[in-house]
């Protein structure tokens, strides 16, 4: 089965850029011809991980591969890890700083879409480390 | 149906030059031995080209005036944007006046049909809030083929109102019939537009199952034959019925002030149309009611066929508004008749972009270009005659172009032929190691 990868690096530091990364995947998905809604839900969960990336870990990357079952994106960063997952998935539980806040982000409600808007999410994270956020979207036949 | 665009290619003029294939915000147009040539499912006739073509080969073309002879009673309608064309114009029965002397046999203005569309709205908002938010104005048809074809998701969002010169056609057609007594086919009704994309809107509507209107012209087309004719009138008759609010759509955020109690965005300018699209398609704006897109800059005083540039345009129709009523139309239809503002067909997906419609293929070909484009140089020169390398690689999956094509493939294989690993010579200047010293001289 053909799989196509695309990688996007998602710049640290940055809030007001974020969000190129799944701009520039939901083009590709588009000419893909996937559902509307698949390709939605894709472009939403991408968005919050970069978010969070941008917020928390300084910027990292995000893979995607795209085969004609599914759309797994991984987020992939060497930040400061996530000491406490079930807290963090909580809707409204944030750590953003007061920066972020100003913004208009850090409402908690990264992880808890990704979650909402994929089939599949797991978190693998060590603190100090790194973390890899993977959602998976299926592609309905 | 097959798309007649009013974009046409002067084959004479063009050289082949590429300057308009990066202008294209669909990426439309390529170069084939040495002429542009338009992809036809992709345009959406916004006219940048034409802007951008320096030897003014790329043009639009409006109806020609002639064809008013095959009709016992010609009616025209003038879009807002043609009164902000004149210098010193203080009046505009002045311009409504002109247009009985070259050929027309009434006047029944667009800001009028304009002002009715937004009593229409307004009327719609009063009665509750729209299943989606925001909505997406369909005044602009090429913003309304911009999002058919790249962002099918919005579709819902776009209002249900037609063209307001398609409505002036419906109500001015009606009109000449009761006052005529002439059959409808024989009465012509005919817009004067101010840019490309209405001329195509009038020939094949995005909204109308047939179309409403007989011809469209260009602003630039009539201008010069109104300019003596004014001059020289005897009598002005008073006829204009258009008010602040109608002539306001002649330029971006009009239509929005017209709606009153909203949160508008007003958006001008291709890019910037498309960048808010894709603001909306994310749900990233959701304080928005409704979001005003012209697809040129300033809206339609910035269309291609205007005279005058569109700031200028939209100073003159400011002062234009000056001591008119705020609106001097209502829309009073009633019962089924309401229903002729709306579309009578549903506006559809047109996949330009999809690279195949199985889904197994389209990854196979976007594999295949994606390791093609990791093998160009990235300079989005051009000289394939595609706007960038990516169109380039997608070309050659799609049969469109050939991988030789590219004079760095090529130079690429020339120097390995000449078995030279450091051959420089064969690599164009961006590419060399070394500066030469010829191209420092």
């Amino acid at each position: 089965m053909e799989t196509i990868k695309l990688v996007y690096p998602v710049e640290g530091g940055d809030l007001i850029e974020a969000g190129e990364a799944s701009s520039k995947m939901k083009l590709t998905l588009k000419k893909l011809g996937l559902p509307q809604d698949v390709i939605r839900r894709a472009s939403i969960c991408m968005y919050e991980g970069e978010i969070n990336m941008v917020i928390h870990a300084d910027g990292g990357e995000a893979q995607v591969e795209v085969d004609s079952d599914q759309i797994l994106i991984r987020m992939i960063d060497s930040g400061p890890g996530i000491p406490n997952v079930q807290q963090a998935m909580q809707e409204g539980f944030s750590t953003a700083d007061s920066t972020a806040r100003e913004l208009g982000f850090g409402a908690g409600m990264g992880l808890p879409n990704m979650k909402r808007y994929s089939d599949e999410m797991t978190i693998d994270t060590v603190v100090g480390t790194g973390t890899t956020v993977t959602v998976k979207i299926k592609i309905p036949q | 149906m097959a798309m007649r665009h009013s974009v046409v290619l002067d084959s004479r003029r063009c050289r082949g030059c590429t300057s308009c294939i990066k202008g294209c915000p669909t990426e439309a147009i390529r170069v084939r031995g040495r002429k542009a040539t338009i992809l036809p499912d992709r345009c959406i006739d916004c006219g940048q080209c034409i802007r951008i073509c320096p030897h003014k080969a790329i043009k639009s073309v409006g109806d020609q005036l002639d064809i008013l002879s095959q009709f016992q009673y010609c009616v025209a309608l003038p879009e807002p944007a043609l009164y902000g064309q004149f210098h010193n114009l203080d009046n505009i029965d002045i311009v409504l006046n002109a247009l009985l002397k070259i050929g027309f046999h009434k006047v029944f203005e667009v800001a009028k049909a304009a002002e009715m569309i937004s009593d229409y709205e307004r009327q719609c908002i009063c009665s509750g809030p729209p299943d989606v938010t925001p909505q997406i104005s369909s005044s602009c048809p090429t913003v309304l083929r911009l999002i058919r074809m790249r962002f099918p998701k919005l579709l819902p969002h776009v209002a249900c109102t037609i063209l307001p010169m398609e409505l002036a056609a419906i109500l001015a057609r009606r009109e000449a019939v009761a006052e005529t007594g002439l059959p409808p086919e024989q009465i012509g009704v005919f817009a004067i537009v101010p840019c490309s994309s209405k001329v195509t809107a009038a020939r094949v509507s995005e909204g109308l199952q047939e179309p409403v209107l007989d011809g469209a012209f260009a602003i630039r087309d009539i201008y010069l034959r109104l300019l003596s004719p004014m001059k020289h009138l005897e009598h002005i008759e008073p006829m204009t019925s258009s008010g602040i609010m109608g002539l306001g759509w002649a330029s971006c955020g009009g239509e929005s002030s017209a709606r009153l109690r909203e949160r508008c965005v007003a958006v001008d300018g291709v890019s910037n149309v498309i960048r808010m699209l894709e603001e909306i398609e994310d749900g990233r704006l959701p304080e928005a009611d409704f979001l005003e897109l012209s697809a040129c800059t300033q809206g339609c005083v910035g269309g291609c066929f205007a005279v005058e540039n569109p700031y200028a345009a939209k100073m003159r129709i400011k002062s234009l508004m000056k001591g008119q009523p705020v609106s001097r139309n209502r829309f009073t239809l009633e019962g089924a008749e309401r229903e002729i503002v709306r579309r009578d067909k549903e506006l559809q997906y047109l996949p330009a972009f999809v690279l195949d419609q199985d889904l197994g293929a389209a990854l196979n070909k976007q594999l295949r270009i994606q390791e093609l484009e990791s093998h160009l140089p990235g300079l989005h020169c051009g000289s394939c005659g595609a706007p960038s390398c990516h169109a380039f690689a997608e070309d050659v999956v799609l049969g469109r172009a050939t991988v030789d094509d590219c004079i760095f493939k090529v130079r690429e294989r020339m120097r390995s032929m000449a078995g030279k690993e450091e051959a420089d010579d064969y690599l164009p200047p961006p590419f060399r190691r070394q500066q030469h010293e010829t191209s420092r001289r």
